[in-house]
């Protein structure tokens, strides 16, 4: 079982499987959504093994597998997961295999989309997963051509129409590897005229004491690029307008994991590597964060499309991982990654139940619904477990993030994350209303032909649903493996513990 | 048995709760099964209450008991899940899983033929668990979550019937009011995390014997009262409550009256170690309390609806234990908090037992009567007010007066003359429901009205029974037992007088007796009352325009302000980003024209780069050569 090598078999069965679905014919709807599913469901079991299997009293980097690829540039294949990624990796799987079933219904040219679909998955598992930059960065660009594809084909014009909404997500995700590219590539450069060694590795680039000028200006690219990323305000915009464009699948892998490999580069790459720069600029991203939590929050109160409800306020809480992860401390750290993790799950809740309703609705706008509860109680659970969630009520596993964050972030900004904590009223507000909108009031006649959700549609439901909760009620069950990857690099690169007495 | 149910009373809450799962995941299609299930273990949970309270009150005053599990690790921040057993546990456990009880038993008749039934017990099964999750909390940490999820339960329920726009927008009031509240509360939390690396109550406690930083510890009191404002429902956050009565009138009983919004005053009691060492903070605390028991009393004097006189009635209930509290009279505080539970549900199932025989009419002056139709309804009814009314040998009585004599003896005579008032204020409008609605003349509904049966009846005759003897326990009559086991080394403990005990009663009396004066002799119009102070009658029934001020604030601070930032979104972030796309559109449409096929064109390019280069390599020569 030790060189078994699983990470491999979870990153590539996706990649298999729309290979297979490629061979197929295209009218063979059952066994392409099959392969999907199959696959998918194949990564997910195996990362939950990794989950489980993965020794918690020993920490590091583990499941470890290493191929030279570039000799010359010092680029291995190289594989392992941590208590930063393991987390991440099992998302993107309870994501994925989510997103095959919340596409379910799907009938126009599936088997491409399918297909895509599958690459998307493998693309952003990729990230997580490698411990070499440029395989990190070759994944972060696989990512890339399966988003615009998807958009521009199975997105919907709403307020902006799928053709902008699908350039625009497409241009953000390029300025930013853009950014990212020429901080990698100076790292690498740098690295090598000060040990004369060349390498990729991210562990082996952390030894290294680089310049603090240096440091700054690596980190800025690198803030920006993840920060954009990562819908930082103000570089926020592609958001809402790509999620609204996107279809239901692409918005829950989107929302749901992509836009984490933001925080998850600005904490493997940033801080790990350049801590000394991000000492600096910390600050910046902090004041910009809480800019996303309240900016963000405000603007939801006003929309009406349940897309750009959910996708301003994915904007928002992003801002909370940011100052988690600006505050630079064990807890605001761990809380940053369990609230990425809990965002995802979340968001990609909402995104499927979303989906579902304007597939058999045709409208995301608020004022058309009403009292769905009468017609669709199951959807209903859906809408209110990912509501719940989104505004922090304990018992799910977002207020498990958003407590931690608060109580690291407090340590180190103290007025900045009073302004932040402001948000769970504002959230609560939004979320309930919009929720009252949709779900309660008296029976609306015209949606009694609506029917609720059944078969494959519940997976999406059960499936992020438990992962909610799960995560809520156990919270040891995340946050020891957080706690034990985040210490050992803070341990590595000696940012600063818990603040002191006030 | 105590021995081995005491570690094991994480089972109180936890016995609610898998009713709760069973029913959401398994039962919801089989209402009578699901409700069956919800009794049962509401029931265990109050026969583990009672072995605890026997056991706690067997022991000598001031035994701790406590267990705790680690929930969330890792440096710098642990948060347990844990039971804290001491006396005033001991007697929330009980207020709460007593009241509860009867309640899910009288729900039996009052939601007989409600489609959502098994949801109904479903949402009641969680509260219970949660509330005795809250009740049973260690540390602060844990508190605020089962505080916020008593805060869904109420949602839940007071949204129960959710296609009625009252009750949704009810219901999401009242979670967003509570929600400003818990942020000061969560803030609080962070401070005291920050300053002292624990929420556990007893290392808090222990820390802050030596901690004598005010200029902190001021605001840190006053955030962390934030929370009881909102849940208790403490003037400026009291608006939500009497909104709730939109929830079905057991639910009112259980939540609304009896227990969620004590939950703030338990809080209080709780951290009392906190409060009472922050002066400032003890002011405030009995401010509010006072003021919210006098304002809400005056708004209750005008309103019409059974529920609604009721509710405000509680906020004024609970504003005077919040100033128990301020004044330092913490055991006073509590016991009021117990008696209040019981004759205060009293009152709400009496309530629901009238609206069911009225068929959902909730308007007194449409009442009349009832006294000859509904014997049952009508003497517990009665029973409960004068208990609320502070008549002895009542419950209301003793736990009054040690309010009043704590405000005498501590020396705050304004606080203890608007508590007096209030007292006063407070016969006159439960007599004015009761001699309009019970008494009276019949009116059109109210002949056909009919007494419920046993199941609503019974709990009635016990919580009348109950409401006639909780006040025993901490009375002179019996050593007053209530606060030689609960009571605080911060808090007052005054002697019992007298003269307060009669002037309480006559004061009480006083109001009966006005009521009875004008609304059932008529002596005195009460239509020329209103129309002679017609100013005031105004002020009072509008609730003192408080919700129509939150509208408009809202409207303008919060909807407005979102209008404005999404137009910003919009116009000049988007817009920025759109610009910089069209002039880079507009550039390559320009730029276009040069590349136009002609071999010449290209020809002349060169030509012209060849020169550009050519003058740049002679300028270079000349510079370096000059």
């Amino acid at each position: 079982m030790n060189n078994f090598p699983i990470l491999s078999l979870i990153l590539l069965a996706p990649l298999i499987g729309a290979i297979i679905i490629m061979c197929l014919p295209k009218d063979n709807g059952k066994a392409i959504k099959y392969i999907a599913a199959i696959s998918t469901f194949l990564s997910l079991l195996l990362s939950l093994v990794v989950f489980i299997g993965y020794d918690r009293s020993l920490g590091g980097m583990q499941f470890v597998e290493k191929i030279p690829w570039i000799a010359d540039l010092g680029v291995n294949y190289a594989l392992g997961v941590d208590g930063i990624s393991l987390p991440l990796m099992l998302l993107t799987n309870l994501i994925g295999f989510s997103a095959v079933y919340a596409s379910w219904n799907n009938k126009e040219r599936i088997k491409e989309f399918f297909a895509l679909l599958l690459i998307l998955i493998t693309g952003v598992m990729g990230t997580f997963v490698t411990t070499d930059l440029f395989i990190f960065f070759l994944f972060y660009e696989v990512v890339v051509i399966p988003i615009y594809l998807m958009v521009i084909m199975w997105g919907s014009t709403k307020r902006v129409t799928k053709e902008y909404a699908g350039m625009k997500l497409t241009i953000y995700l390029l300025i930013g590897s853009a950014f990212l590219m020429v901080g990698l590539i100076s790292l690498f450069i740098k690295a090598k005229g000060i040990t004369g060694v060349p390498s990729m590795d991210m562990a082996f680039l952390a030894t290294i004491d680089f310049p603090v000028s240096f440091q700054v200006m690596v980190f800025a690219f690198m803030a920006f690029a993840f920060g954009t990323l990562l819908s930082m305000f103000p570089f926020h915009a592609w958001s809402p307008d790509g999620y609204a464009g996107a279809p239901t699948a692409v918005s829950m892998i989107h929302a749901g994991v992509l836009k984490k490999i933001g925080g998850y580069g600005l904490i493997r790459i940033g801080l790990f590597i350049l801590p000394a720069g991000a000492q600096i600029i910390a600050p910046i991203i902090a004041v910009l964060a809480i800019g996303n939590v309240v900016y963000a929050a405000y603007i939801c109160i006003s929309q009406k499309d349940l897309k750009y409800i959910v996708g301003y306020s994915s904007v928002s809480h992003m801002g909370y991982v940011l100052i988690g992860i600006a505050a630079l401390n064990l807890i605001s750290i761990n809380g940053a990654i369990i609230m990425m993790f809990a965002h995802g799950v979340m968001a990609a809740l909402f995104f499927a139940m979303i989906g579902n309703l304007y597939e058999k609705s045709h409208t995301r706008n608020v004022d058309d619904f009403g009292g769905l509860a009468h017609q669709m109680p199951r959807l209903s659970v859906g809408f209110m477990l990912a509501g719940l969630a989104s505004l922090g009520l304990p018992g799910m596993v977002n207020f498990i993030g958003e407590f931690t964050i608060f109580v690291g972030a407090f340590s180190t900004y103290k007025v900045l994350t009073i302004i932040g904590v402001s948000g769970i009223i504002f959230t609560a507000l939004y979320i309930l209303r919009a929720l009252g909108n949709v779900l309660f009031g008296p029976r609306r006649e015209e949606w009694d032909h609506l029917q609720d959700l059944k078969g494959p549609e519940m997976v999406p439901l059960i499936v992020l649903g438990a992962a909610i909760l799960i995560g809520g009620i156990f919270p040891f069950t995340l946050m020891d493996l957080i706690s034990s990857g985040v210490g050992d690099l803070i341990a590595q690169v000696g940012l600063v513990q818990i603040g002191g007495i006030l | 048995m105590f021995e081995f149910i005491l570690p094991n009373a994480w089972l109180i809450p936890l016995v609610p709760v898998l009713a709760f799962a069973l029913i959401g995941l398994f039962l919801h299609r089989w209402p009578k099964i699901s409700a069956a299930l919800s009794i049962f273990s509401i029931a265990i949970a109050f026969i583990l209450a009672l072995v605890i309270a026997g056991g706690v009150f067997s022991a000598p005053a001031g035994t701790v008991y406590e267990f705790s599990t680690r929930w969330l690790d890792m440096p710098g921040l642990q948060v347990d899940m844990g039971l804290l057993i001491d006396a005033l546990t001991a007697v929330m456990l009980l207020v709460v899983t007593t009241v509860a009880l009867l309640v899910q038993i009288y729900s039996l008749g009052y939601m007989k033929g409600d489609p959502g039934i098994a949801s109904y017990y479903a949402y009641q099964s969680l509260f219970a668990a949660s509330m005795l999750g809250l009740v049973i909390a260690n540390n602060l940490g844990q508190m605020f979550v089962f505080w916020e999820l008593v805060g869904i339960c109420s949602y839940l329920l007071i949204g129960f019937w959710f296609g009625k726009y009252s009750a949704r927008n009810a219901a999401i009031k009242a979670f967003i009011t509570n929600r400003v509240g818990d942020f000061g509360f969560l803030l609080a939390i962070l401070f005291l995390q920050i300053m002292f690396g624990t929420l556990n109550f007893g290392e808090l406690s222990d820390s802050m014997a030596g901690f004598t930083n005010m200029t902190i510890l001021i605001p840190v009191a006053i955030l962390l009262f934030c929370g009881p404002i909102g849940k208790s429902a403490q003037f400026p956050l009291h608006v939500w409550l009497p909104d709730a009565m939109e929830g079905p009138t057991p639910v009112s009983a259980l939540i609304h009256a009896a227990t969620m919004v004590a939950a703030g005053v338990y809080l209080v009691a709780r951290a009392f170690f906190i409060f009472s060492a922050v002066p400032q903070a003890m002011t405030v605390i009995a401010v509010i309390g006072g003021f919210t028991a006098l304002f809400a009393a005056t708004i209750a004097l005008t309103q019409n609806d059974i529920k609604r006189i009721l509710a405000y009635s509680t906020l004024s209930q609970l504003g005077y234990m919040m100033m128990a509290m301020g004044i330092g009279a913490m055991t006073a505080g509590m016991f009021h908090l117990m008696t209040h539970a019981f004759f205060k549900s009293l009152l709400f199932l009496g309530a629901g037992s009238v609206i069911v025989a009225m068929h959902e009419e909730q308007d007194i002056w449409k009442m009349g009567g009832l006294y000859k139709k509904m014997p049952i309804t009508t003497w517990t009814f009665i029973i409960g007010a004068l208990a609320l009314s502070g008549i002895p040998p009542l419950s209301g009585f003793w736990s009054k007066d040690e309010i009043l004599l704590g405000a005498l003896a501590s020396g705050h005579i304004g606080l203890y003359i608007i508590g007096a008032f209030v007292a006063f204020l407070t016969a006159l409008y439960m007599f004015r429901l009761i001699f309009v609605a019970f008494f009276g003349s019949n009116k059109a509904g109210a002949e056909k009205a009919q007494e419920n049966s046993a199941v609503m009846t019974v709990p009635l005759i016990i919580l009348a029974a109950i409401s006639v003897v909780a006040g025993l326990v901490n009375s002179p009559l019996m050593h007053n037992a209530f606060g030689h086991y609960i009571n605080s080394p911060a808090g007052i403990e005054p002697h019992p007088s007298l003269i307060i005990m009669i002037s309480s009663t006559v004061i009480a009396l006083a109001g009966i007796a006005m009521a009875w004066l004008i609304y059932q002799k008529q002596v005195i119009s009460a239509e020329d009352l209103k129309y002679r102070f017609e100013g005031i009658y105004k002020v009072l029934y509008h609730k003192y325009y408080i919700d129509e001020i939150y509208a408009w604030l809202g409207a303008r601070l919060v909807d407005g302000m979102a209008k404005v930032l999404y137009w910003f979104d919009i116009y000049v972030v988007n817009g920025f980003i759109n610009a910089i796309a069209y002039v880079t559109a507009i550039t390559g449409e320009v730029l276009k024209f040069t590349e136009d096929g002609q071999v010449q064109t290209y020809a002349l390019y060169m030509f012209a780069g060849i020169v550009l280069l050519l003058v740049s390599a002679l300028y270079a020569v000349y510079t370096v050569l000059i």
